[in-house]
C-alpha cells in the first residue's frame, strides 16, 4: 500500500523546503520538492544603480554569504568590460576560497553529520575507545581519553537536564544509524570543536571584507580593502600574518579532522555510494582564476558539462543552452507554460495557486514551488562541489585526479561510487581540502605583489555611470559553494533594466519540466529505502548532500505580475 | 585595568560552583558575564546580577525564520562571548531553530508547538525575515502553515519577541520598493506586542546576547528609542564613534577606492559613508569577535539599522546630501527631521519610496556641482 508523505520544513538547511514522497515497498517510487517561501528581489532591483546591485544580491543568501555578490560585480564588470587589478582576483580568490571551505566544514558537522551521526549513542561510548579511534586516523592533538570523556560528560550533563533544546523529537536510535558508540562520540566532540573554527576562521571574511555574514567591501571594479605594506588602516604585514595564520588553523582542520572524520564515517555507510545518485548531467562553470588574463583559461575548477555520467566527455558549457521552465512553478509564461525560455530572454509574472494555507499535501500535478526548473539542452542538471569536482576529474586537473583518487583509494571504490549521496558528500571534502590548500597560494601572491609595491585593488576608469554605454548586458559566474552560480544583468541608461540569477539550488531543487523529467532532488529520491515512513532520516540524507540552500533559489522577479521582460543576447 | 581575577570575587562562589559542576570553565563564565555586562552598558557592580541570571535558567527560545537568508542564524554562530556552542548547551533551551536542529517535518513543527504551550507566556521568541501577507500567505508557508499566522500565534504566546536583523525589524529587503510580497516586519504584524528590535542586516550578535542577558537580569526589554532599539546598541550614530571621525573633522576625504588618503584611512563620506545617518554600535564592538566593520575595512556604511535603508539609503555610493552639524548628544529619537523621518512615512508605502528616492537624486546635482 502506498503512503504519501510530507517533509516540512527540511530543516539544516537555508530556506524554506518541503519535501513530498510516495513510499510503497519501503521505498520512495516518487518525489516531489517544493520551496514554499518567495521574496522577489529581483524586482526590486530594477531602476536601481548596477553598482548597488551587489549588496542586494547578497542577502539572496546570509549561509552563502558573499557568492552573490561575487556573481553580481562579474555581472556588471562583465557588462561594462571591466578589467580588476591583480590584487582585487586574489582578494576575491581568498574569501571565495575560505567561504568554500568554512562553509563546508559547517555543513558536514553541523547540517549533514546528524543523519548520519546518533548522539545518544555517544553517550555510552567508552571514551578510551574513542581516543584510540581518534589516534589511528589523524595526528590532530585532541584525542586523548580525558578530553573525549570530559566531551562525554558535558553531553551527559546536557541530556541530564531533560531538556534537549535543539536535539530533542530527533532520529536517535533511528535502524539507519551504523556508527559504534566511540565513532559517535569522536563525531560529537568534532561537531563541538567546527563550531568554535567555523567562527575563527571566517575572520579572514572580517579582515578582508569588514564582517561576515554579508562582507561590504565589494566593489565593481575590485574591492574596497586597501592594501599598503605602510599602512595601519589597509592589508598591511600585521594582516597578512593574521591571515595566514588563520589559512593555516583552516587547513589544519580540515587535513587533520574533517577528511580523517569522513574516510573514517563513509565506510559504515558504503550502501549510501549506491543510493541517491539522480540525473547523472553535472554542470559547472569553473572559478578560482590562477592568474588575471581575460577569460576562463586560467580557472582552476575548469568549466564544462558532463552528460549521463559520461566521465570520458566533458564538454564545453555555453550559457545559450541553458532554458528555464514554470509547468510546475507558481508563475506564467505569456506564451505558455510549457515552453523553455533562456534567462537573457526570461519572463516571470509569479501567481500563487497552491493551496490556501494551511494545508496538508500540495498539489503536485499541478504547479507546486517557487523554484523554476532550469535545463541545459532541455536536461536537468546537478550542479554542486561533486559537479565541480567530476568536471574537474574527467578533465583531467591533477591535482583533482590525485585527490580523488585518493578518496576513492581510501574507500576502495570506483568513479561510478561518485554518482551517489555518498559521493556528493565526499566531493564537497575534496573541494574544501583543495582550497584549503590553494588559499595560501593567493596569500603568497598577494604579498608579492605588496613587496613590489602594487598596491591597486579597484579600477576606478569606469566608476563613473557617465563613461558607460547607453545599453550594456553581462553574465557574472561564480562557483559557489553549492555549484554554479550565474547572474545576467541588463543595463540601460545607467540602471537596471533587468536582473536574473540561476543558481545552484535552483538548478538542483527545481520541480518537473514541461517533459515531467524531475529535478536533481527529486531524482535521487527515487528507488531510496524508508525503514520508517514517520521517521524520514533517509530522505534528510540524500537532500542534505546536496546542501539545499533555497532563499538563494527563489528571488525571481516581478511580484506584481504586470510586467514583461525580454533581453538579447548580445 | 581590571583583571578577571580581581572581579572574580563579586560573582557569588556558589554560582561559580554550580555552574563549574554542569562542565563550564569557571573562566569561561566570568569572561561571559564581564562581557555581558559591559555590552549593556551597566556598571560592574552589577556583575552578580548578571551572573544570577544567565547561570541556570536555560530560558526557552523559539528562533523562527520567514522571508530570510539566515544572515541572522549565521551570525548567531559566530557568537563569541558566549560561543553559539555554549549559549545552545549552557545558556538557552533552544527549543526550534531550523538551521540547527536535528529533527525535520511534523517533528520539528512539534518541537514548536510543545515549546508554545508548555512554556506558554515564558518563552523568548526570536524572529529572522519579514513576514508575507500577500497572496493569502502563499509567499511563504511552513509546514503548510502560513508566516502570518505562525508568527501571529508565536508572538501572541511569547514573554517577548526580540526580531533580529533588518527583515524581521523593518521589513528589510523584502519590503523594499516596490515590497512584492507585501512583506511586513513583526510589529507591523503584531502591534502592540512586547517586541525589541535588533535590525543590522545581519544583526551584530553581540546585541542579540546583550538583548537576552537584560532581560534576565531585569525581568523586562531593554529601554528603546521610537523605533524599538535598545539604546545600548542604538543610541549613538555611527559618525559620532566612528575612529575616523577625526580625519572628518580636519576634511580629510578618501576620494576614490584605493587611494593614498583611501589606504591612510580617512573618512568616507565623499565614496557614500552612511555613518551620518545611522544608529548603531558598530564602530565600539565591530564584528566577530572585534575584528572589523566597513569602515574599518575601507567601505561606506549602509545604514543597515536604519528602516527603510535600502531604499533611502541607496545609491549607496552617493554621499548623504547634507550631513548636518548635529552634536553628539543627539539621538535617532531627537532627529526628526532628515532621513529618519522620511524613512519611517516610506516604509510601507511605495509610492513614497519612489518620490524621495527622485528627489534625493535632486540633492545628488548639487553635490556634483559642488566638486
Amino acid at each position: 500500500m502506498a503512503k504519501r508523505i510530507a517533509v516540512d520544513p527540511i530543516t539544516r538547511i537555508e530556506g524554506h523546503l518541503r519535501i513530498e514522497a510516495q513510499i510503497d515497498g519501503g521505498k520512495i517510487v516518487d518525489a516531489w520538492s517544493s520551496s514554499t517561501a518567495f521574496r522577489g528581489i529581483e524586482t526590486i532591483l530594477k531602476g536601481r544603480d548596477p553598482r548597488d546591485a551587489h549588496h542586494f544580491t547578497q542577502r539572496f543568501c546570509g549561509v552563502c554569504t558573499t557568492v552573490h555578490s561575487m556573481a553580481s560585480i562579474r555581472a556588471v564588470e562583465d557588462a561594462l568590460n571591466i578589467q580588476i587589478p591583480d590584487n582585487a582576483r586574489l582578494i576575491r580568490n581568498l574569501i571565495m576560497g575560505i567561504q568554500n571551505v568554512q562553509d563546508h566544514v559547517i555543513h558536514f558537522y553541523h547540517l549533514h553529520a546528524l543523519d548520519w551521526v546518533d548522539i545518544v549513542s555517544a553517550l555510552s561510548a567508552d571514551p578510551a575507545a574513542t581516543a584510540k579511534l581518534a589516534q589511528s586516523i589523524s595526528n590532530w592533538p585532541l584525542s586523548s581519553v580525558t578530553y573525549f570523556k570530559g566531551v562525554q560528560d558535558k553531553v551527559a550533563a546536557f541530556a541530564g537536564t531533560g531538556r534537549l533544546g535543539p536535539f530533542q523529537n530527533a532520529y536517535w536510535g533511528h535502524s539507519a544509524y551504523k556508527l559504534p558508540p566511540e565513532a559517535n562520540l569522536m563525531a560529537v566532540a568534532h561537531y563541538l570543536e567546527a563550531l568554535e573554527w567555523q567562527k575563527d576562521v571566517i575572520k579572514i571574511h572580517a579582515i578582508l571584507g569588514s564582517k561576515n555574514p554579508h562582507p561590504q567591501t565589494f566593489l565593481v571594479g575590485g574591492m574596497a580593502i586597501p592594501v599598503d605594506p605602510n599602512s595601519q588602516n589597509a592589508i598591511n604585514a600585521d594582516k597578512i600574518a593574521y591571515i595566514r595564520k588563520l589559512l593555516r588553523k583552516a587547513r589544519a582542520f580540515v587535513e587533520q579532522v574533517y577528511i580523517p572524520d569522513l574516510l573514517a564515517v563513509a565506510p559504515f555507510y558504503l550502501d549510501w555510494a549506491g543510493i541517491g545518485g539522480g540525473v547523472g548531467n553535472y554542470l559547472s562553470y569553473g572559478d578560482f582564476p590562477m592568474d588575471n588574463s581575460p577569460g576562463t583559461g586560467s580557472l582552476f575548477f575548469p568549466r564544462g558539462v558532463i552528460m549521463g555520467k559520461d566521465l570520458a566527455n566533458v564538454m564545453e558549457m555555453d550559457e545559450k543552452k541553458i532554458t528555464e521552465y514554470v509547468t510546475h512553478s507558481w508563475y506564467n509564461y505569456s506564451k505558455g507554460d510549457d515552453k523553455g525560455l533562456h534567462p537573457y530572454e526570461g519572463e516571470t509574472s509569479n501567481n500563487y495557486t497552491g493551496p490556501k494555507p494551511p494545508y496538508e499535501f500540495l498539489d503536485t500535478d499541478g504547479k507546486y514551488s517557487w523554484v523554476k526548473s532550469p535545463r541545459y539542452l532541455d536536461q536537468p542538471m546537478e550542479v554542486g562541489p561533486l559537479a565541480r569536482v567530476l568536471v574537474a576529474y574527467a578533465s583531467g586537473v591533477k591535482e583533482v585526479v590525485d585527490t580523488v583518487n585518493f578518496v576513492l583509494g581510501k574507500l576502495n571504490a570506483p568513479a561510478t561510487a561518485l554518482f551517489s549521496t555518498l559521493g556528493r558528500t565526499a566531493a564537497r571534502g575534496v573541494d574544501a581540502l583543495l582550497l584549503a590548500q590553494k588559499n595560501e597560494i593567493w596569500l603568497d601572491q598577494l604579498t608579492d605583489n605588496m613587496g613590489r609595491g602594487t598596491l591597486e585593488v579597484f579600477n576606478k576608469e569606469k566608476w563613473d555611470p557617465a563613461t558607460w554605454p547607453k545599453e550594456a548586458q553581462g553574465f557574472g559566474y561564480h562557483e559557489a559553494p553549492r555549484g554554479a552560480l550565474g547572474h545576467f544583468i541588463r543595463i540601460e541608461n545607467q540602471k537596471i533594466a533587468n536582473y536574473q540569477a540561476v543558481v545552484p539550488s535552483t538548478w538542483n531543487a527545481g520541480p518537473r519540466d514541461a517533459a515531467g523529467q524531475m529535478g536533481p532532488y527529486e531524482s535521487s529520491l527515487i528507488g531510496t529505502p524508508i525503514a520508517d515512513p514517520e521517521n524520514p532520516l533517509e530522505i534528510l540524507r540524500t537532500i542534505h548532500s546536496f546542501d539545499p540552500c533555497l532563499a538563494c533559489a527563489v528571488h525571481v522577479m516581478d511580484g506584481k505580475g504586470t510586467e514583461i521582460v525580454k533581453v538579447r543576447v548580445l | 585595568m581590571k583583571t578577571d581575577l580581581e572581579v572574580t570575587p563579586q560573582i557569588p562562589e556558589e554560582i561559580l560552583q554550580r555552574v563549574e559542576a554542569r562542565g563550564i570553565s569557571r573562566r569561561d563564565f566570568i569572561k561571559f558575564c564581564t562581557a555581558t555586562t559591559a555590552a549593556l552598558a551597566l556598571p560592574i557592580t552589577m556583575l552578580p546580577q548578571v551572573a544570577r541570571a544567565v547561570e541556570d535558567k536555560r530560558p526557552p527560545v523559539i528562533w523562527v525564520e520567514y522571508q530570510s537568508c539566515s544572515g541572522d542564524s549565521e551570525a548567531f554562530l559566530r557568537a563569541n562571548q558566549p560561543t553559539a556552542g555554549e549559549i545552545i548547551l549552557d545558556l538557552l533551551d533552544i527549543e526550534y531553530a531550523e538551521v540547527i536542529m536535528a529533527a525535520a517535518g511534523h517533528q520539528a513543527e512539534k518541537s514548536k508547538h510543545d515549546a508554545m504551550e508548555k512554556y506558554k507566556g515564558q518563552y523568548i521568541l526570536i524572529v529572522e525575515g519579514s513576514i508575507p501577507t500577500g497572496a493569502d500567505g502563499g509567499y511563504c508557508t511552513i509546514g503548510g502553515q502560513s508566516a502570518v499566522e505562525d508568527c501571529k500565534k508565536l508572538v501572541q504566546n511569547a514573554a517577548a519577541t526580540i526580531a533580529v536583523g533588518s527583515c524581521a525589524t523593518f521589513g528589510g529587503i523584502p519590503a523594499a520598493a516596490p515590497n512584492p510580497t507585501d512583506a511586513k516586519s513583526v510589529s507591523e504584524l503584531v502591534p502592540g506586542a512586547a517586541i525589541v528590535n535588533l535590525p543590522g542586516c545581519p544583526v551584530n550578535t553581540e546585541n542579540l546576547t546583550a538583548t537576552i542577558v537584560y532581560f534576565l537580569t531585569f525581568g523586562k526589554l531593554p529601554a528603546v528609542d521610537r523605533l524599538g532599539r535598545p539604546q545600548f546598541g542604538y543610541g549613538k550614530r555611527i559618525h559620532d564613534n566612528c575612529e575616523r571621525r577625526s580625519h572628518f573633522d580636519a576634511g580629510q576625504y578618501a576620494e576614490s577606492f584605493g587611494d593614498p588618503g583611501h589606504r591612510q584611512g580617512h573618512c568616507l563620506y565623499k565614496l557614500g559613508c552612511k555613518g551620518p545617518e545611522t544608529f548603531h554600535n558598530c564602530p565600539t564592538i565591530r564584528y566577530n569577535e572585534g575584528t572589523s566593520w566597513p569602515v574599518m575595512a575601507g567601505h561606506g556604511c549602509i545604514g543597515c539599522s536604519e528602516p527603510g535603508f535600502w531604499d533611502t539609503m541607496s545609491p549607496f555610493y552617493r554621499r548623504l546630501p547634507k550631513v548636518p552639524g548635529f552634536g553628539i548628544e543627539d539621538t535617532a529619537d531627537k532627529i526628526g527631521i532628515g532621513l529618519a523621518a522620511a524613512t519611517a512615512v516610506a516604509f510601507g508605502i511605495h509610492g513614497v519610496a519612489s518620490c524621495f528616492r527622485k528627489g534625493d537624486a535632486m540633492e545628488e546635482d548639487k553635490v556634483v556641482k559642488e566638486d
